[in-house]
Parts: C-alpha cells; sequence; structure tokens
C-alpha cells in the first residue's frame, strides 16, 4: 500500500458528479481518500475493492469532457482507490478514449473501415464527413455490416451516444417464416414489453428449469450437443457442471456481448430486437451453475443494444423475474450491464474479465480455466448470448426435437450474418450443416460474380466459389481447414480490391493486438508490414517467412487473437486473391 | 533433481503429495510441488532463455522465450509460469520449441535496441534469430531517453514490455504504482500517467524497476554517463557485499565499483530480506562514502 500522489490537476464539477453517479450505479460509494490515505490496489483483493467501477467512471468522464482529463484522473483515484499511472494504462488500452484534450467539443463520428463497408464505400464517406468539418474516427467493423457503410456516433459534453441508422427499424429478412427458432420473436414482438415477451412464448423456459432443477437443466443441455456460438464450439453443458461443481460459493454467470469479430452483428440483433431472450437464458444459467450475479458485457459502439437489455432488465426485475425469489421460488439472481469501450480483444473471455475488473483488457494464461478461476478469480460461466438463447429452445421443446435440427455433432440451428456483396445482406438463421451456397441462397445470391467468401470473420478464413457445397457445421468447415467463427459469412465480387481487403484485415490485428506477448505484438506488425511491401507482386520467398511468423504466433501466444491473427491472410494468398 | 517424498502427517491420512515427477526430454526430474516446468528444466541442468521472468516477481507468462512443449498440449506452454504436474511430457530442444524462441527473440531484436541485453545476444546465437529478416522499413521503437534526474533514466527504445519494472514497482515490491503499461499492441509503453515526469509522478525512487529491467531501458544514471563516455567497463568491476546501515532492517547490498568509485548498487534476489529490493537510502544514499564524486 502507497499513500495517494496526484499531480495538481483537479476535476471539473460536471465531471465529479458524472464520476460519482457512474459509481454508484454500479452499487459501489464513492469515497473521497487524501493525498495520505492509503491506495488499495486489486491484486489478491479484486473482488472485494471498488476497482471494478473502473471502466464506467471512464465512460462517465469521457462522456462528459470529450476525453480522459488530467483532473478527471485524479478524481477517480479519489473514489476508487486506483492509482492515476493505472487508471492511465487502462484508460489508454481503449479505442473509445481520448487520452488528449482535442480542443472542442464535438461529438465524434466512428465510420467502418472493414471489409463490408470497405468495399461500400466507406472511405468517401469519410473524405465527405471531414470536408464538412465532422470529426472522423477510423473504426474497426461496427457491428453493422449488413447496413454498410456504417457509422456510429460518440457523444459530448454530456450528449448521448447513437447510430443514426437505429431510427430505422431493423429489417428480419426471414420474418414470418415459421421454422424460425432464434429469431422468431424478431420484429414480431415489441422488444420493449414483458408481456409481449411472454405471450410468444418467454419465460416458460425458466418455469421449466425451476421444476426439473439445476442437474436435470444441465443434462437436458448435455444430450442436447449445445456448443458455443462464440467462436470456439466448447460444450456449454460441460462448462456448466465445471462451474456448477467448483469451489466457492460466490460464481458469475457472463454474458458476452462484446460482439467484434469482423463481420458480425448477430448478438446485436438479439439485443436490440429481443432483449428478455437474453435476460431469461442468463437466468436459467445462474440456475444451472449455482451463480447469483451476472454482468452482461456490452459492445461500447452498441447504444440501442444497451439500452433495450437495460430495459429488460429492469421491467424484469420490477416483475420479479430478477432479484430474490425470482418468479415465486426461493432463487435469487441479478444481472448487471458493463460497457466496453472499444477493444476487440475484450471478447476474449479472460481480456473481458480484466476489463471488468478494472484492469487492461490483457488475456490470461489458461489453464486455470474460467470455470475455476474467472471472473475476480472465481468459477465463471461465461457464454455468447446466441449460445444462451439456445438454451431456451432446448428447454421448451426437449433436447431430442433440439438434435433433429443440424448434425449429429453440430446441433441446432445457426445464426448467419450474410454482408458484402449478397443481394439481401442482414441475419439469417439455418439448420446447422445446411451449405455455404444454400446460406448464400437465402440472402438472395451474390451481387456480381463471386469470387471468394471470408468465412468466419476475420479469425476465419477464405474460402472459394468450389466451396459452395461445404457444409456449414463445425466438422464440416474444419475439415475444410475453415471454420464457422462467429457465423460470419462475408461475400467479396470479382470488382473487389483485394490487396486493399486483406491489408485491412492485416491491419486489424495490428490494431487490435493487446501487445502482450511478443509473438503476437510484433508478428502482426511484421505481418502487416510483409503484405503492404508485397503488393501487387508474387510473394516469392516472402511466403516462408510468413509461414515462420504463423508458426510462432500459433505456437507460442497466448491467446486466440495471435493464434489465427494470419489464417485470413494465408487463405487469401492461397486462393491466388493476392500476391499471385 | 530432488527425492520424492510423501507426507502422511495429516489426520485423514491421507497422503499429501509434496512432490510431483515428470518427463523432460524423456528423462525424468523430481520437483517439489508448486514448483514450475522452469523449475524442473533448471534442476535438471536444462538452460532455459527467459526474459520476462525473474525469481522474485510474480509471473506474467508475456515474452514467450522460454515456452516449451507439453504432450496433449495444442500450442506451446510457457515454462516460467506453469506448474509442474505428475505425468507432464516436456520437450525444451523439439524444432517447434526452438523455433518459437528463434521467432521471439528476432522479432524482438527487429523493433527494440538489444544492444545492451547481453544475455540475449548468446540465445540469439543460439537459436539463429536473424532480425534483419524483416527489412529496413520494418518498424522500430523510437523514444527519446527520458533524463528527468539525477539517479536514473529511461530509453524506452530498448524496452521489450516485459512487465518487470511494473511489476517491482507495484504489488511485487514497492506497491507505489508510479508506472503502467499504457496503450495497446506494438503502442504499447510503459509510462506514469499522462507520461508526467519522475519527479512529478508516485515514484519515491526506490530504483527496484531499474533493478530489474533486463535490457538497460532503466539504467542507473551513472552507469548511463559513463556509458556516453565510452567509460563503462562492467569486466573492471568488482563487487563488494555490505549490509545496509543505515536502518535495522538489514538488506543486503552489493556495490559495484569500477575505479575505486561505486558505480551502482544492488541486491541478491534471492536475499530473503530484500528479494532484491532496496529503498532510496539503500540504492541511491551511497555518496557519502565518496564524497569527491562529481555531483550536479
Ligand atoms: C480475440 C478474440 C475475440 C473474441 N470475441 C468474442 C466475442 O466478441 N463474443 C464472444 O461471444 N466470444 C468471443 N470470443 C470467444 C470467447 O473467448 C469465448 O470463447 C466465448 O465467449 C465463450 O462463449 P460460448 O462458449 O458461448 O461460445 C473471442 C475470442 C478471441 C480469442
Ligand atoms: S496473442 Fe496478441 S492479443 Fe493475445 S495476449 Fe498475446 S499480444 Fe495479446
Ligand atoms: S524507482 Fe521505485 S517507485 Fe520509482 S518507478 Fe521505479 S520502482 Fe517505482
Ligand atoms: S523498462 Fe525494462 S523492466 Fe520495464 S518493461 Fe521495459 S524492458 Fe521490462
Ligand atoms: S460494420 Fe463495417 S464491416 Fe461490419
Ligand atoms: S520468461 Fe516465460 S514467458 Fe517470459
Amino acid at each position: 500500500m502507497t499513500d495517494l500522489h496526484l499531480t495538481a490537476d483537479r476535476a471539473t464539477d460536471a465531471e465529479a458528479a458524472a464520476i460519482d453517479a457512474a459509481i454508484v450505479e454500479c452499487g459501489l460509494e464513492p469515497v473521497i481518500i487524501d493525498e495520505t490515505d492509503r491506495l488499495v490496489r486489486g491484486g489478491l483483493h479484486r473482488a472485494n475493492n471498488a476497482r471494478h467501477g473502473l471502466l464506467p467512471a471512464l465512460h462517465a468522464l469521457h462522456n462528459v469532457s470529450g476525453w480522459i482529463s488530467h483532473g478527471g484522473i485524479n478524481y477517480i483515484a479519489q473514489t476508487l482507490g486506483v492509482p492515476p499511472a493505472e487508471s492511465f494504462g487502462v484508460a489508454s488500452f481503449y479505442e473509445m478514449f481520448r487520452m488528449e484534450d482535442p480542443g472542442h467539443t464535438d461529438d465524434v463520428v466512428h465510420v467502418c473501415v472493414d471489409g463490408a463497408c470497405q468495399i461500400a464505400g466507406a472511405d468517401g464517406v469519410i473524405v465527405s464527413l471531414e470536408a464538412s468539418g465532422t470529426t472522423v474516427h477510423r473504426s474497426p467493423c461496427l457491428g453493422q455490416c449488413e447496413r454498410a457503410p456504417a457509422q456510429f456516433v460518440q457523444g459530448n459534453q454530456g450528449r448521448p451516444d447513437f447510430v443514426a441508422a437505429d431510427r430505422e427499424p431493423t429489417v428480419i429478412p426471414q420474418q414470418g417464416d415459421p421454422t424460425l427458432r432464434l429469431l422468431k420473436r424478431m420484429g414480431v414482438t415489441d422488444p420493449e414489453s414483458l408481456d409481449d415477451y411472454v405471450a410468444y412464448g418467454g419465460y416458460s423456459a425458466l418455469a421449466k428449469a425451476f421444476s426439473m432443477g439445476a442437474e436435470a437443466v444441465l443434462d437436458e443441455v448435455d444430450s442436447a450437443g449445445l456448443k458455443g456460438r462464440g467462436g470456439a464450439a466448447f460444450p456449454t453443458a460441460f462448462k456448466w457442471r465445471g462451474v456448477r461443481g467448483a469451489d466457492g460459493d460466490k460464481k458469475w454467470i457472463v454474458v458476452n456481448a462484446d460482439e467484434s469479430e469482423p463481420g458480425t452483428f448477430k448478438d446485436r440483433h438479439l439485443m436490440e430486437l429481443d432483449p428478455f431472450s437474453i435476460v431469461e437464458a442468463a437466468t436459467i444459467a445462474g440456475f444451472a451453475t449455482g451463480a447469483q450475479k451476472g454482468f452482461i458485457y456490452v459492445r461500447g459502439e452498441y447504444p440501442l443494444a444497451t439500452k433495450r437489455l437495460q430495459n429488460a432488465i429492469d421491467v424484469a426485475r420490477e416483475r420479479g423475474f430478477l432479484g430474490d425469489g425470482i418468479a415465486g421460488s426461493s432463487i435469487g439472481f441479478e444481472l448487471e450491464i458493463r460497457r466496453g469501450a472499444g477493444a476487440y480483444i475484450c471478447g476474449e473471455e479472460t481480456a473481458l474479465f480484466e476489463s471488468l475488473e478494472g484492469f487492461r483488457g490483457e488475456p490470461r494464461q489458461k489453464p486455470p480455466f474460467p470455470t475455476t478461476h474467472g471472473l475476480f478469480k472465481q468459477p465463471t460461466a461465461i457464454n455468447n448470448p446466441e449460445t444462451l438463447v439456445n438454451v431456451l429452445g432446448i428447454l421448451n421443446d426437449g433436447s431430442e426435437a433440439y438434435k433433429q435440427l443440424g448434425t449429429p455433432d453440430s446441433t441446432g440451428t445457426r445464426l448467419f450474418c450474410l454482408s458484402g456483396h449478397v443481394a439481401n445482406p442482414g441475419l439469417y438463421e439455418g439448420p446447422h450443416g445446411m451449405t455455404l451456397g444454400e446460406a448464400i441462397e437465402m440472402a438472395g445470391g451474390p451481387t456480381g460474380e463471386l469470387r471468394a467468401v471470408l468465412l468466419g470473420g476475420a479469425a476465419g478464413s477464405f474460402v472459394g466459389i468450389d466451396q459452395m457445397d461445404l457444409p456449414l457445421s463445425f466438422e464440416g468447415t474444419r475439415a475444410a481447414g475453415a471454420s464457422l467463427g462467429s457465423g460470419v459469412v462475408k461475400l467479396f465480387n470479382t470488382e473487389t480490391d483485394f490487396q486493399a481487403v486483406v491489408t485491412r484485415i492485416a491491419e486489424f490485428f495490428r490494431n487490435e493486438s493487446c501487445g502482450q506477448c511478443v509473438p503476437c505484438r510484433v508478428g502482426v506488425v511484421r505481418q502487416h508490414e510483409l503484405i503492404i511491401r508485397t503488393a501487387g507482386r508474387s510473394m516469392n520467398g516472402e511466403r516462408s517467412l510468413l509461414d515462420d511468423m504463423d508458426a510462432a504466433m500459433k505456437d507460442a501466444s497466448i491467446c486466440g487473437l495471435g493464434h489465427t491473427a494470419s489464417t485470413a491472410v494465408r487463405s487469401a494468398i492461397d486462393l491466388g486473391l493476392i500476391g499471385a | 533433481m530432488t527425492i520424492a517424498e510423501t507426507t502422511t502427517e495429516n489426520p485423514d491420512e491421507t497422503p499429501i503429495e509434496t512432490s510431483v515427477t515428470l518427463t523432460i526430454n524423456g528423462s525424468p526430474v523430481t520437483v517439489d510441488q508448486g514448483q514450475t516446468v522452469l523449475d524442473a528444466c533448471t534442476s535438471a541442468g536444462i538452460d532455459t532463455p527467459t526474459l520476462c521472468y525473474a525469481e522474485n516477481l510474480t509471473p506474467v507468462n508475456a515474452c514467450r522465450v522460454c515456452v516449451v512443449e507439453q504432450e496433449g498440449s495444442r500450442t506451446l506452454v510457457p515454462s516460467c509460469s506453469r506448474k509442474a504436474e505428475d505425468g507432464m511430457e516436456i520437450q525444451t530442444d523439439s524444432p517447434r520449441v526452438r523455433h518459437s524462441r528463434k521467432m521471439v527473440l528476432e522479432f524482438l531484436g527487429s523493433g527494440v535496441d538489444m544492444s545492451q541485453a547481453y544475455q540475449v545476444h548468446r540465445w540469439m546465437d543460439e537459436y539463429g534469430a536473424d532480425p534483419g529478416r524483416y527489412g529496413p522499413e520494418a518498424a522500430r521503437i523510437r523514444e527519446d531517453v527520458k533524463v528527468q534526474d539525477d539517479l536514473y533514466i529511461r530509453d524506452y527504445d530498448k524496452c521489450i514490455l516485459c512487465y518487470k519494472c511494473v511489476e517491482a514497482c507495484g504489488d511485487d515490491a514497492q506497491m507505489t504504482f508510479a508506472i503502467s503499461a499504457s496503450g495497446r499492441g506494438f503502442d504499447a509503453r510503459i509510462s506514469t500517467e499522462f507520461d508526467v515526469t519522475l519527479p512529478d509522478s508516485a515514484c519515491v525512487y526506490c530504483g527496484n524497476c531499474v533493478g530489474v529491467c533486463p535490457t538497460g531501458a532503466i539504467q542507473f544514471k551513472t552507469e548511463f554517463d559513463m556509458r556516453q563516455a565510452d567509460n563503462w567497463k562492467p569486466e573492471e568491476q568488482t563487487v563488494t557485499q555490505t549490509v545496509c546501515s543505515y536502518c535495522g532492517v538489514g538488506c543486503n547490498l552489493e556495490l559495484h565499483v569500477q575505479d575505486e568509485k561505486i558505480v551502482k548498487v544492488t541486491s541478491p534476489a534471492d536475499h530473503s530480506v530484500t528479494h532484491g529490493h532496496l529503498c532510496i537510502k539503500g540504492r541511491f544514499g551511497w555518496t557519502y562514502v565518496q564524497p569527491t564524486i562529481e555531483r550536479r
């Protein structure tokens, strides 16, 4: 412990008030500690201190001042006891936080420059916005690829963040299709109405779970063969059993709604159009694992999803579906939302825990795994929203019915995010095992002459037009050396400037590496340089250099970002999209 | 190698395993429970390169130069933090291990000034690292040397982001938290809040960050000045052990002497009192010994 040391800068009244309000909202009490007082860092006592209020406090500060001011950091140090150097280190990790006074009070317009938006003219949008004097921030995929080119406005001087396109209702192309499972309520029910949700089958799964008992819920999810939809395809029941069986009376549910894999927008749809389903499913996860509290970590660039989820949580609590004694039972469960602040890596589960705890979003070495050492180093079940929503159908209809859909190794249906050169971009649901060609046909087929499909996201790989019969299942894609990732199906026709697209993918990884481990921190930079250096010519000897880098990133990096950073780039070369 | 032992002192009479046996490069090695794969390698006489590991700091497993191959693991594992377990099968010199170690050293050499990371030069030779492969245009860390006081300097061109200084300043020793990693990716740097100067920061000048830095990125001002004057001659230096005379704690000091002048002070990492860490008095308060030394 040490004495608090501050520079002379002091927070404005507005900054102090905003930070206080954010901290209270986290259930913490702001304390003003004097310079002579002792500081407590997280360290071994992470769960017991106020450190997890740091990210909300930084958001509040940024929203009133438009940057992370020196006085604001000092005030946060005094209210949360976090050393200023550490708060600075945390804030500077995130894309959404400006660390220098911009000298104006304008909102910042984030414009996506990733694949789907790149080919839809994002560069032109940036040029015209900047010409009109707008402050523009070039952003990685904003999770709105179906309405490319995408923008997100970050408010300043207390003005709220918003997405202009959210004013138009989101179109669900398959709306009304009776075979829909995960999307059935979308566009049909009022996402802000619990009555609507209940009228369309909502909260029947929770009632069923309570009557079956936790062990039976685990058995049902197990027998359904549910695997994670966040990218790693991990069996959900195995994870939940691990948490249930883990030592410790404090356990956590974390909903990983940080959705930042380029090309992915499914979780945004779920949160915006069917938020109660996530609240219900998270409650079931809590019941099944023995966790009494959960956090939903929502991507910072998703203001509407955050608002709808917050409403769902508030209404559910009001009506007795959250809190103590849920739906007349003796079971208690609470949910709280935390906003990310622009960092792809915070979608990696252990980076997400660090971020939530108020540390830099740097992934942890595994083992130990989250089931025993998760949030606050306590047993934690972390799941993707789509994974969770599948549990509702499994309980409502039974695992047998669930297994009828999909393939034996990839049960159930799957959400596919179609974007790029496709007739009707948007979110689609289809059974696992449907072919790539069928998925593309669902969306009206390609526009122009198809050349390649980016499958699974930036961490996935490009596949060629000879792969239209590729079954979209875990095992089918794996056998082809590809992966389903987060359900991304991004189309590129023959008009595409692939050099630009692949260079951007390499730049994405360069920008998003947390920087913790050497193979990834330097490897992603060298890869980006190599792609630029070899533009418009054959790779020759550089190919083996890329392979050398890839091998080390795959083998020696800490987390999945480094492991997959070369996959898409290498597949583009293999397909002759670049470097030929 | 130690002998396997079990004890049955606990009342339930279930024996508590106090040692584990693993296989390293085909030979069995037994170590105490709780020791790491690196400890096991060391006890088996295997030299393992490490950069971010130090015996007096919590492992951060960030540099990845110590990776080994573990049977059944998809990726290589960091030996410095992985606990040894019964039945583990470890390879420390397989082509995969050699390749990743080489790449880590090569990557670092291509972006960071490693000229004073003497230990690393040997490993670079051993693993055949060739940092020149990435071309003259390869991005490098370029930072001005920070000379903000008379005690130590910071030259982040030489920083490999091993986090040792952050840990020594923070909860592994000093509990001052004056510095932290900031930024992200290749642009990440060790920094005070808003990069304020050290005298403006929470720094208490214990010098523990200097003591743990493996590359000379943080350096005693004495050493820095002598290097600038081309007068730094470690081979001519003698090291004298003594006990700090300022208080009753009993910290061990190592006085590094060149040309009959103290040029820096360290403490042994394995010393039971200091674990290598000192305070400002022991670290820098030696000028009274040689009042003739020039001070600004
Ligand atoms: C770099 C990286 C980013 C990730 N981003 C996400 C994400 O945005 N959403 C998500 O659910 N999982 C993401 N994951 C996967 C998570 O680590 C984790 O596997 C997942 O949340 C587990 O949930 P599931 O079992 O329901 O899929 C990411 C993984 C990596 C390596
Ligand atoms: S692999 Fe990349 S993102 Fe993951 S921990 Fe290492 S540096 Fe960070
Ligand atoms: S001298 Fe001590 S207090 Fe100052 S930065 Fe280094 S470790 Fe921290
Ligand atoms: S300054 Fe030295 S100790 Fe600190 S991270 Fe850099 S290399 Fe490591
Ligand atoms: S929003 Fe632009 S690519 Fe996803
Ligand atoms: S020494 Fe083990 S990862 Fe750095």
